[in-house]
């Protein structure tokens, strides 16, 4: 029943990140903001081999500040694999050895894909606020792009975790016909008043710092502080007080007493500057902002009706996962996303899997979510072969 | 990695005889479903569309991996989201005298399901009289195996009281079987006499009045 390529080596993967140019004007992409977008680059990977019916392909979609850079090395010398490598790889739940695996850097962001911080062609400058406000559902239009140039026309499974379940949610409601199956973990259907909230105070850290400059910093040294802090309260929201409690308590860093002063005397100040400092180098701060926003902007429940609410979408099982310490997206969100697909008449799983690391977990190597993540993705590749054996 | 096997002759009596009553292909929702071993059989033997709901995390994720439908939840709400005849049938497998509102889950139970299999211990057993009887405490058998105050049975229900139920609120049993057996067994008989006074356990299938 097996592919001979199922047997193969657990070495590490080497993967390359790619580039796909499309949206060339005359024929930019239309936004929903009603701006038009081109030409539009979008960084992917690919992992694993499409065979020859094409009907192998899991598309991974990233979180707010991740990047294509899901698995595998660059190279020999390369010290740290992808992002999700204790899921995605030879042998892992996303086992590339039977998957061919497809993550691309979103649109808007600034890991290899065009955003603020792309040079716009009109002016031969990076666009900074000139960029136009992108959605969800512009990633999610972007990418199809992307899929089709890569001859796809069913995607197996499609994954992601926070922004990233955003995106497979936005994927089931515009393209259901091309999604077998779906995981969204650890999202929701829209932002609650309290997300929103945490954005909107990340965002304005950016814009207070004097060397924002009103989104076009790219010549100076850009606001470094504000996105330091900016990344200090989206970690927060990462974690969990339990979790927080246990991995710092009030313990202090590299001091035995107390400073009287601001120098940060606790492990969890170091730990937060430590991932602000550590952010700044390698994220855009105009792309947080555009980012958050379309996190903030996306909503299924809009209007008088659910998206979810479709009978195109019965044909699609879903795989839904929550983490019991989640305060950013809590189990009630999951569970009202489970609501709506169990109405549609889906073949729905929902599982809240009991973790103290915060909205975090899901990136965090956890045996019950590789084991059901990748038994339900046996179940599906089965059943696709299956039918199309039939 | 090839979902695991299971067979009919190795599950629970009682599951035996309500696999043999569900027709291939149906739809089919089955109410703490536990490790899923109902609904695995249904989907091997008979092509079922499946999907379990259950309480316990653990018990969710062992589903999924033996590539069931499970929702984790209180099946009493988790129920509600479901369209009127959404399954062909559901199953209530020895839960119904740990069910806080019987009266109402029941014909909610039939507004999603065209037809509902209850099963449920006997109170009414003999071992069960005669314990009550000889020792004046609350009984303990095979399948009431809890004491008073560590027992998830909060109702208590004979086959008689069941059936009684059931003409009180006009719902009519399509199908029933009484039978002997033990809590977990694979081996078990279906009685004919004095059920109500003979039977462990009370197998019924339930369908709206017209």
């Amino acid at each position: 029943m097996e592919n001979a390529s199922d047997k193969t080596s657990t070495a590490p993967l080497r993967v390359k990140k790619q580039y796909f140019t499309f949206a060339e004007p005359p024929n930019e992409m239309p936004l929903d903001s009603g701006a038009r977008l081109g030409p539009i680059t979008l960084a992917y990977e690919t992992l694993g081999r499409l065979n020859a019916d094409k009907s192998n392909a899991v598309v991974i979609l990233h979180a707010c500040s991740g990047d294509s850079h899901v698995a595998g090395y660059y190279g020999d010398d390369d010290p740290r694999p992808g992002w999700w490598e204790n899921m995605v790889g030879p042998g892992k739940p996303v086992d590339t050895n039977r998957y061919f695996v497809i993550c691309s850097n979103i649109l808007g962001s600034c890991m290899g894909s065009t955003g603020p911080s792309s040079i716009n062609p009109k002016t031969g400058r990076p666009y900074g606020f000139d960029f136009p406000m992108v959605t969800i559902r512009d990633m999610v239009r972007a990418q199809k792009h992307l899929i089709d140039h890569l001859g796809i026309t069913k995607i197996m499974s499609m994954l992601g975790g926070s922004v990233g379940g955003m995106q497979v949610l936005r994927w089931c409601t515009d393209y259901p016909e091309m999604v077998i199956s779906a995981i969204p973990l650890a999202t929701t259907t829209r932002h609650s008043a309290q997300a929103i909230a945490f954005d909107e105070v990340a965002r304005q850290a950016i814009m207070a710092d004097p060397d924002w400059q009103g989104g076009n910093y790219y010549d100076g040294p850009g606001p470094r502080h504000g996105l330091a802090v900016a990344r200090m309260i989206g970690h927060i929201t990462y974690l969990s007080d339990e979790s927080m409690r246990n991995k710092f308590g009030r313990r202090l860093q590299n001091r035995s007493s107390l400073s009287f002063d601001f120098a940060g005397d606790f492990q969890v100040e170091s730990y937060l500057r430590y991932q602000g400092a550590k952010f700044v180098e390698r994220f855009d701060a105009n792309s947080l902002l555009y980012i958050t926003k379309a996190s903030d902007y996306f909503d299924l429940e809009h209007d008088d009706g659910s998206a979810l609410l479709d009978e195109r979408l019965t044909a699609t099982k879903f795989l839904v996962i929550s983490f019991s310490s989640d305060w950013l997206y809590p189990t009630y969100q999951s569970r009202a996303l489970v609501s709506k697909l169990k109405k549609n008449g889906c073949d729905v799983s929902f599982c809240e899997i009991d973790a103290q690391w915060g909205h975090d977990a899901f990136l965090l190597p956890n045996k019950q979510l590789d084991s059901i993540i990748s038994s339900f993705l046996n179940r599906i590749y089965h059943e696709s072969r299956n039918n199309a054996a039939r | 990695m090839n979902p695991e096997t299971t067979q009919l002759d190795k599950t629970r009596f009682d599951l035996q005889i309500i696999a043999s009553w569900i027709e291939p292909g149906s739809r089919v929702l089955d109410l703490g479903c536990g490790h899923g071993d109902l609904l695995l059989l249904l989907k091997q033997e008979k092509q079922i569309n499946g999907t379990g709901i259950e309480l316990s995390e653990e018990k969710v994720a062992r589903c999924i991996e033996r590539g069931l439908t499970v929702l984790q939840g209180d099946f009493s709400e988790e129920i509600l989201d479901y369209p009127a005849h959404r399954f062909d049938c559901v199953v209530l497998s020895q839960t119904l005298q740990q069910v806080m509102n019987p009266k109402k889950l029941i014909p909610e139970l039939l507004r999603i399901g065209k037809r509902v299999i209850v099963s449920f211990p006997n109170f009414g057993h003999w071992q069960v009289r005669l314990q009550v009887l000889l020792t004046g405490q609350a009984p303990v058998t095979g399948q009431l195996p809890y004491e008073w105050y560590d027992t998830p049975n909060i109702r208590v229900i004979s086959i008689k009281d069941f059936k009684q139920f059931l003409r009180m609120t006009g719902i009519k049993p399509v199908k029933e079987v009484a039978i002997n057996s033990h809590h977990h067994d694979e081996n078990g008989h279906i009685i004919k006499y004095l059920i109500n006074l003979r039977a462990t356990y009370g197998i019924m299938m339930l369908e709206r009045s017209a």
